[in-house]
Protein backbone atom coordinates (compact mmCIF):
# COMPACT_ATOMS: atom_id res chain seq x y z
CA UNK A 1 0.00 0.00 0.00
CA UNK A 2 1.31 3.10 -0.99
CA UNK A 3 1.11 5.33 2.30
CA UNK A 4 2.33 9.09 0.52
CA UNK A 5 0.80 11.21 2.84
CA UNK A 6 -0.54 14.54 1.79
CA UNK A 7 1.96 17.35 1.00
CA UNK A 8 0.94 19.66 3.50
CA UNK A 9 2.60 16.99 6.28
CA UNK A 10 5.43 17.26 4.40
CA UNK A 11 6.04 20.62 4.85
CA UNK A 12 4.71 20.95 8.40
CA UNK A 13 7.22 18.27 9.37
CA UNK A 14 10.16 19.73 7.04
CA UNK A 15 9.56 23.11 7.05
CA UNK A 16 12.01 24.84 9.81
CA UNK A 17 15.03 22.59 9.54
CA UNK A 18 15.03 22.95 5.42
CA UNK A 19 14.61 26.51 6.42
CA UNK A 20 17.75 26.45 8.72
CA UNK A 21 19.61 24.49 6.68
CA UNK A 22 19.31 27.05 3.50
CA UNK A 23 20.29 29.91 6.27
CA UNK A 24 23.34 28.15 6.95
CA UNK A 25 23.98 27.54 3.23
CA UNK A 26 23.01 30.66 1.07
CA UNK A 27 23.18 32.86 3.90
CA UNK A 28 19.78 34.68 5.58
CA UNK A 29 19.22 36.81 2.77
CA UNK A 30 18.77 34.33 0.30
CA UNK A 31 16.99 31.66 2.40
CA UNK A 32 14.15 32.62 1.70
CA UNK A 33 14.13 32.19 -2.14
CA UNK A 34 16.13 28.86 -1.53
CA UNK A 35 13.71 27.51 0.64
CA UNK A 36 10.97 28.34 -1.66
CA UNK A 37 12.85 27.10 -4.67
CA UNK A 38 13.04 23.73 -2.90
CA UNK A 39 9.33 22.88 -1.35
CA UNK A 40 7.77 24.29 -5.39
CA UNK A 41 10.56 21.77 -7.18
CA UNK A 42 9.81 19.20 -4.29
CA UNK A 43 6.25 19.28 -4.79
CA UNK A 44 6.47 19.08 -8.44
CA UNK A 45 8.24 15.69 -8.48
CA UNK A 46 6.33 14.43 -5.02
CA UNK A 47 3.99 12.11 -6.92
CA UNK A 48 6.71 10.35 -8.31
CA UNK A 49 8.96 9.90 -4.65
CA UNK A 50 8.92 6.35 -3.59
CA UNK A 51 7.32 6.12 -0.48
CA UNK A 52 10.42 4.39 0.99
CA UNK A 53 12.35 7.62 0.61
CA UNK A 54 13.97 9.36 3.22
CA UNK A 55 12.43 12.48 2.68
CA UNK A 56 14.24 15.35 4.71
CA UNK A 57 17.25 13.52 2.51
CA UNK A 58 15.32 13.76 -0.42
CA UNK A 59 14.54 17.58 0.20
CA UNK A 60 18.19 18.45 1.65
CA UNK A 61 18.92 17.27 -1.59
CA UNK A 62 16.92 19.11 -3.37
CA UNK A 63 18.29 22.23 -1.48
CA UNK A 64 21.79 21.58 -2.48
CA UNK A 65 21.12 21.72 -5.61
CA UNK A 66 19.11 25.09 -5.40
CA UNK A 67 22.16 26.24 -3.10
CA UNK A 68 24.84 25.88 -5.36
CA UNK A 69 22.49 27.70 -8.41
CA UNK A 70 21.89 30.77 -6.04
CA UNK A 71 25.65 30.56 -4.75
CA UNK A 72 26.99 30.93 -8.37
CA UNK A 73 24.50 34.00 -8.96
CA UNK A 74 25.90 35.50 -5.74
CA UNK A 75 29.35 34.80 -6.68
CA UNK A 76 28.46 36.54 -9.67
CA UNK A 77 26.87 39.21 -8.34
CA UNK A 78 29.56 39.89 -5.92
CA UNK A 79 32.45 39.52 -7.96
CA UNK A 80 31.29 42.27 -10.02
CA UNK A 81 29.89 44.78 -6.60
CA UNK A 82 31.70 45.53 -3.44
CA UNK A 83 31.13 42.99 -0.96
CA UNK A 84 28.24 44.09 1.02
CA UNK A 85 28.31 43.09 4.67
CA UNK A 86 26.80 45.91 6.64
CA UNK A 87 23.23 45.26 5.67
CA UNK A 88 22.88 42.12 7.35
CA UNK A 89 19.36 42.52 9.05
CA UNK A 90 19.06 42.88 12.77
CA UNK A 91 21.56 40.42 14.17
CA UNK A 92 20.83 39.51 17.70
CA UNK A 93 24.33 40.36 18.76
CA UNK A 94 27.96 41.10 17.29
CA UNK A 95 29.18 37.72 18.31
CA UNK A 96 26.37 36.09 16.47
CA UNK A 97 27.08 38.02 13.20
CA UNK A 98 30.77 36.98 13.38
CA UNK A 99 29.74 33.54 13.93
CA UNK A 100 27.65 33.59 10.92
CA UNK A 101 29.92 35.51 9.06
CA UNK A 102 32.72 32.39 10.39
CA UNK A 103 29.62 29.70 8.68
CA UNK A 104 29.51 31.35 5.48
CA UNK A 105 33.23 31.91 5.16
CA UNK A 106 33.88 28.38 5.48
CA UNK A 107 34.83 26.61 2.53
CA UNK A 108 31.75 24.91 0.38
CA UNK A 109 32.40 21.37 1.72
CA UNK A 110 32.71 22.14 5.06
CA UNK A 111 29.95 24.84 5.40
CA UNK A 112 27.02 22.01 3.38
CA UNK A 113 28.89 18.81 5.59
CA UNK A 114 27.71 20.88 8.89
CA UNK A 115 24.84 22.19 7.50
CA UNK A 116 23.52 18.51 6.26
CA UNK A 117 24.54 16.90 8.84
CA UNK A 118 24.34 18.95 12.02
CA UNK A 119 21.32 21.34 11.13
CA UNK A 120 19.24 18.64 8.70
CA UNK A 121 19.89 15.76 10.42
CA UNK A 122 21.34 13.68 8.03
CA UNK A 123 23.72 10.48 8.80
CA UNK A 124 27.01 11.15 7.00
CA UNK A 125 25.64 8.11 4.67
CA UNK A 126 23.47 10.76 3.30
CA UNK A 127 25.46 13.48 3.50
CA UNK A 128 27.91 11.31 1.33
CA UNK A 129 25.11 10.90 -1.74
CA UNK A 130 24.53 14.60 -1.73
CA UNK A 131 28.51 16.06 -1.66
CA UNK A 132 29.90 13.18 -3.41
CA UNK A 133 32.94 10.84 -2.26
CA UNK A 134 32.79 8.60 1.06
CA UNK A 135 30.12 8.80 4.22
CA UNK A 136 34.04 8.98 6.14
CA UNK A 137 35.54 12.12 3.60
CA UNK A 138 31.92 14.00 4.73
CA UNK A 139 32.27 13.30 8.38
CA UNK A 140 35.79 14.67 8.27
CA UNK A 141 34.38 17.71 6.42
CA UNK A 142 32.16 18.68 9.37
CA UNK A 143 34.28 18.19 11.56
CA UNK A 144 36.88 20.29 10.12
CA UNK A 145 34.04 22.71 9.47
CA UNK A 146 33.22 22.49 13.18
CA UNK A 147 37.11 23.21 13.94
CA UNK A 148 37.67 25.87 12.15
CA UNK A 149 34.43 27.64 12.84
CA UNK A 150 35.53 27.04 16.79
CA UNK A 151 38.58 28.74 15.91
CA UNK A 152 36.76 31.80 14.34
CA UNK A 153 34.77 31.98 17.28
CA UNK A 154 37.89 31.81 19.85
CA UNK A 155 39.68 34.38 18.01
CA UNK A 156 36.92 36.71 17.78
CA UNK A 157 36.83 35.90 21.79
CA UNK A 158 40.58 37.02 21.66
CA UNK A 159 40.07 39.95 20.18
CA UNK A 160 36.96 40.80 22.25
CA UNK A 161 38.50 40.32 24.98
CA UNK A 162 41.90 42.12 24.50
CA UNK A 163 40.29 45.23 22.84
CA UNK B 1 43.10 29.61 31.81
CA UNK B 2 41.49 27.93 28.20
CA UNK B 3 38.88 26.21 28.55
CA UNK B 4 37.77 23.86 25.96
CA UNK B 5 34.77 24.80 24.12
CA UNK B 6 33.04 21.09 23.27
CA UNK B 7 31.31 20.38 19.92
CA UNK B 8 27.45 19.89 21.36
CA UNK B 9 28.32 23.93 22.76
CA UNK B 10 29.24 24.49 19.04
CA UNK B 11 26.09 22.61 17.43
CA UNK B 12 23.57 24.63 20.02
CA UNK B 13 25.23 27.78 18.27
CA UNK B 14 24.92 27.16 15.20
CA UNK B 15 21.19 25.81 15.89
CA UNK B 16 20.28 29.14 17.67
CA UNK B 17 21.28 30.88 15.46
CA UNK B 18 20.64 29.38 11.91
CA UNK B 19 16.66 29.09 13.53
CA UNK B 20 13.77 30.35 11.47
CA UNK B 21 13.27 34.11 12.66
CA UNK B 22 9.75 34.17 13.93
CA UNK B 23 6.57 34.27 11.35
CA UNK B 24 9.29 33.22 8.96
CA UNK B 25 7.41 29.38 8.47
CA UNK B 26 3.40 30.69 7.50
CA UNK B 27 4.89 33.54 5.82
CA UNK B 28 6.81 30.82 3.44
CA UNK B 29 3.88 28.60 3.71
CA UNK B 30 1.85 31.10 2.10
CA UNK B 31 4.46 31.92 -1.00
CA UNK B 32 4.23 28.01 -1.17
CA UNK B 33 0.87 28.05 -1.98
CA UNK B 34 0.81 31.32 -4.45
CA UNK B 35 3.81 29.65 -6.36
CA UNK B 36 2.32 25.96 -6.36
CA UNK B 37 -1.03 27.70 -7.62
CA UNK B 38 0.28 29.99 -9.99
CA UNK B 39 2.27 26.67 -11.72
CA UNK B 40 -0.47 24.63 -11.88
CA UNK B 41 0.67 22.05 -9.57
CA UNK B 42 -2.02 23.03 -6.47
CA UNK B 43 -3.98 19.56 -7.29
CA UNK B 44 -5.72 19.96 -4.25
CA UNK B 45 -6.02 23.29 -1.74
CA UNK B 46 -7.84 22.40 1.22
CA UNK B 47 -9.19 24.12 4.23
CA UNK B 48 -11.38 23.80 7.83
CA UNK B 49 -14.43 26.56 8.86
CA UNK B 50 -16.28 26.75 11.72
CA UNK B 51 -20.28 26.15 11.07
CA UNK B 52 -23.20 25.48 13.57
CA UNK B 53 -22.66 21.97 12.58
CA UNK B 54 -19.39 21.86 13.52
CA UNK B 55 -15.73 22.23 11.96
CA UNK B 56 -16.00 21.20 8.18
CA UNK B 57 -12.98 20.50 5.42
CA UNK B 58 -13.46 21.90 2.20
CA UNK B 59 -10.99 20.49 -0.46
CA UNK B 60 -10.94 21.92 -3.91
CA UNK B 61 -9.34 21.09 -7.07
CA UNK B 62 -8.58 23.76 -10.10
CA UNK B 63 -12.04 22.12 -11.33
CA UNK B 64 -13.81 22.59 -8.23
CA UNK B 65 -15.13 21.52 -5.00
CA UNK B 66 -13.62 17.99 -4.42
CA UNK B 67 -14.71 16.85 -0.83
CA UNK B 68 -16.67 18.58 2.07
CA UNK B 69 -16.14 16.49 5.68
CA UNK B 70 -16.96 16.21 8.79
CA UNK B 71 -14.94 16.38 11.79
CA UNK B 72 -15.89 13.15 12.98
CA UNK B 73 -14.80 11.84 9.67
CA UNK B 74 -11.23 12.42 11.42
CA UNK B 75 -9.58 15.30 9.10
CA UNK B 76 -6.53 13.68 8.84
CA UNK B 77 -8.01 10.57 7.62
CA UNK B 78 -9.77 12.27 4.80
CA UNK B 79 -7.11 14.05 3.53
CA UNK B 80 -4.88 10.59 3.78
CA UNK B 81 -7.77 9.80 1.60
CA UNK B 82 -7.90 12.22 -0.96
CA UNK B 83 -3.94 11.89 -1.23
CA UNK B 84 -3.86 8.27 -1.96
CA UNK B 85 -7.22 8.41 -4.23
CA UNK B 86 -6.67 11.77 -6.21
CA UNK B 87 -3.18 13.13 -5.42
CA UNK B 88 -1.08 13.85 -2.55
CA UNK B 89 -0.10 17.06 -3.77
CA UNK B 90 -2.34 18.67 -1.26
CA UNK B 91 -1.81 22.11 0.96
CA UNK B 92 -3.47 23.80 3.30
CA UNK B 93 -4.60 26.78 1.25
CA UNK B 94 -8.01 28.58 2.00
CA UNK B 95 -7.87 31.34 -0.82
CA UNK B 96 -8.93 29.07 -3.41
CA UNK B 97 -11.81 27.47 -0.86
CA UNK B 98 -13.04 31.53 -0.31
CA UNK B 99 -16.30 31.23 -2.24
CA UNK B 100 -17.27 28.11 -0.79
CA UNK B 101 -16.89 29.32 2.41
CA UNK B 102 -18.76 31.99 1.99
CA UNK B 103 -21.64 30.43 0.40
CA UNK B 104 -21.67 28.24 2.99
CA UNK B 105 -21.98 30.54 5.80
CA UNK B 106 -24.93 32.04 3.93
CA UNK B 107 -26.62 28.65 3.91
CA UNK B 108 -26.49 28.89 7.71
CA UNK B 109 -27.14 32.19 7.91
CA UNK B 110 -30.33 31.48 6.06
CA UNK B 111 -29.35 33.53 3.24
CA UNK B 112 -28.95 31.29 0.45
CA UNK B 113 -30.91 28.12 -0.56
CA UNK B 114 -29.15 26.91 -3.66
CA UNK B 115 -25.48 26.48 -4.22
CA UNK B 116 -24.10 28.12 -6.73
CA UNK B 117 -20.56 26.48 -6.98
CA UNK B 118 -18.22 24.46 -9.53
CA UNK B 119 -17.92 21.03 -8.64
CA UNK B 120 -15.27 18.72 -9.63
CA UNK B 121 -17.15 14.65 -9.02
CA UNK B 122 -13.77 12.74 -9.74
CA UNK B 123 -14.27 10.81 -6.38
CA UNK B 124 -17.82 9.08 -7.64
CA UNK B 125 -18.02 7.34 -10.36
CA UNK B 126 -20.77 4.78 -12.31
CA UNK B 127 -24.55 4.83 -10.19
CA UNK B 128 -23.60 6.92 -7.73
CA UNK B 129 -22.34 9.54 -9.62
CA UNK B 130 -25.65 9.48 -11.12
CA UNK B 131 -27.46 9.98 -8.30
CA UNK B 132 -25.39 12.48 -6.49
CA UNK B 133 -25.49 14.49 -9.50
CA UNK B 134 -29.09 14.23 -9.42
CA UNK B 135 -28.98 15.39 -5.22
CA UNK B 136 -29.24 19.45 -6.09
CA UNK B 137 -32.85 19.05 -7.75
CA UNK B 138 -34.30 18.58 -4.59
CA UNK B 139 -35.14 21.66 -3.30
CA UNK B 140 -34.66 23.46 -0.47
CA UNK B 141 -36.97 22.70 2.16
CA UNK B 142 -38.49 19.74 0.55
CA UNK B 143 -37.43 15.81 0.76
CA UNK B 144 -37.53 12.69 -1.05
CA UNK B 145 -37.12 9.03 -0.40
CA UNK B 146 -34.54 6.53 -1.55
CA UNK B 147 -37.06 4.37 -3.32
CA UNK B 148 -38.29 8.12 -5.28
CA UNK B 149 -34.84 8.85 -6.13
CA UNK B 150 -33.88 5.26 -7.34
CA UNK B 151 -36.86 5.80 -9.53
CA UNK B 152 -35.87 9.08 -10.78
CA UNK B 153 -32.75 8.16 -11.90
CA UNK B 154 -34.11 5.48 -13.90
CA UNK B 155 -33.31 2.32 -11.82
CA UNK B 156 -36.80 1.73 -9.42
CA UNK B 157 -35.18 -1.11 -7.66
CA UNK B 158 -31.86 0.02 -6.71
CA UNK B 159 -33.55 1.53 -3.52
CA UNK B 160 -29.78 0.39 -1.63
CA UNK B 161 -27.62 1.53 -4.07
CA UNK B 162 -29.01 4.67 -3.46
CA UNK B 163 -28.30 4.97 0.11
CA UNK B 164 -24.81 3.90 -0.72
CA UNK B 165 -24.59 6.69 -2.92
CA UNK B 166 -25.71 9.00 0.05
CA UNK B 167 -23.53 7.73 1.88
CA UNK B 168 -20.31 8.17 0.02
CA UNK B 169 -21.61 11.41 -0.83
CA UNK B 170 -17.88 13.44 -1.03
CA UNK B 171 -20.10 16.64 -1.09
CA UNK B 172 -22.70 16.47 1.63
CA UNK B 173 -24.22 19.95 2.49
CA UNK B 174 -23.47 20.96 -1.22
CA UNK B 175 -24.65 17.88 -2.60
CA UNK B 176 -27.76 17.50 -0.35
CA UNK B 177 -28.24 13.98 0.24
CA UNK B 178 -29.40 15.04 3.55
CA UNK B 179 -33.01 15.85 1.85
CA UNK B 180 -32.76 11.96 1.20
CA UNK B 181 -35.17 9.88 3.85
CA UNK B 182 -36.83 6.66 4.09
CA UNK B 183 -40.27 6.00 2.28
CA UNK B 184 -42.26 6.14 6.45
CA UNK B 185 -39.74 9.44 7.00
CA UNK B 186 -37.48 7.93 8.99
CA UNK B 187 -34.17 9.95 8.84
CA UNK B 188 -32.30 6.62 7.27
CA UNK B 189 -28.54 7.60 7.31
CA UNK B 190 -26.15 10.16 7.39
CA UNK B 191 -22.19 10.05 7.33
CA UNK B 192 -22.50 13.20 9.39
CA UNK B 193 -24.75 11.46 12.35
CA UNK B 194 -28.15 12.03 12.22
CA UNK B 195 -28.45 14.67 14.62
CA UNK B 196 -26.67 16.79 11.90
CA UNK B 197 -29.36 15.73 9.61
CA UNK B 198 -31.93 16.66 11.28
CA UNK B 199 -29.96 19.67 12.15
CA UNK B 200 -29.89 20.60 8.40
CA UNK B 201 -33.66 19.75 7.78
CA UNK B 202 -34.85 21.69 10.43
CA UNK B 203 -32.27 24.64 9.10
CA UNK B 204 -34.20 24.72 5.96
CA UNK B 205 -37.52 24.44 7.40
CA UNK B 206 -38.40 20.57 5.42
CA UNK B 207 -41.51 18.75 7.70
Amino acid sequence: MDMKVPFERVVAEHSATVLRVCRAVVGRHDADDAWSETFLAAMRTYPELPSSANVEAWLVTIAHRKAIDMIRKQRRIVSSMAIDTSSTVASPSSKNHELWNALQSLPDKQRHAVAYHYLGGLPYLEVAKILGGTPEASRRAAADGIRNLRKTYHDMEIQETSR
Amino acid sequence: MKTKTNVQQDISNLLAFTAAPPGAVDRLHRRLEEAAAGAGILDVAYTTIDTPIGTLLLAATERGLLRVAFETEGLDLVLDGLGRKFSPRILRSPKRLDPVAFEIDEYFARRRTAFDLALDFSLSSGFRLAVQKYLPRIAYGTTDSYKHVAALVGNPKAIRAVGTACATNPLPLVVPCHRVLRTNGELGGYLGGLAVKSALLKLEGAS
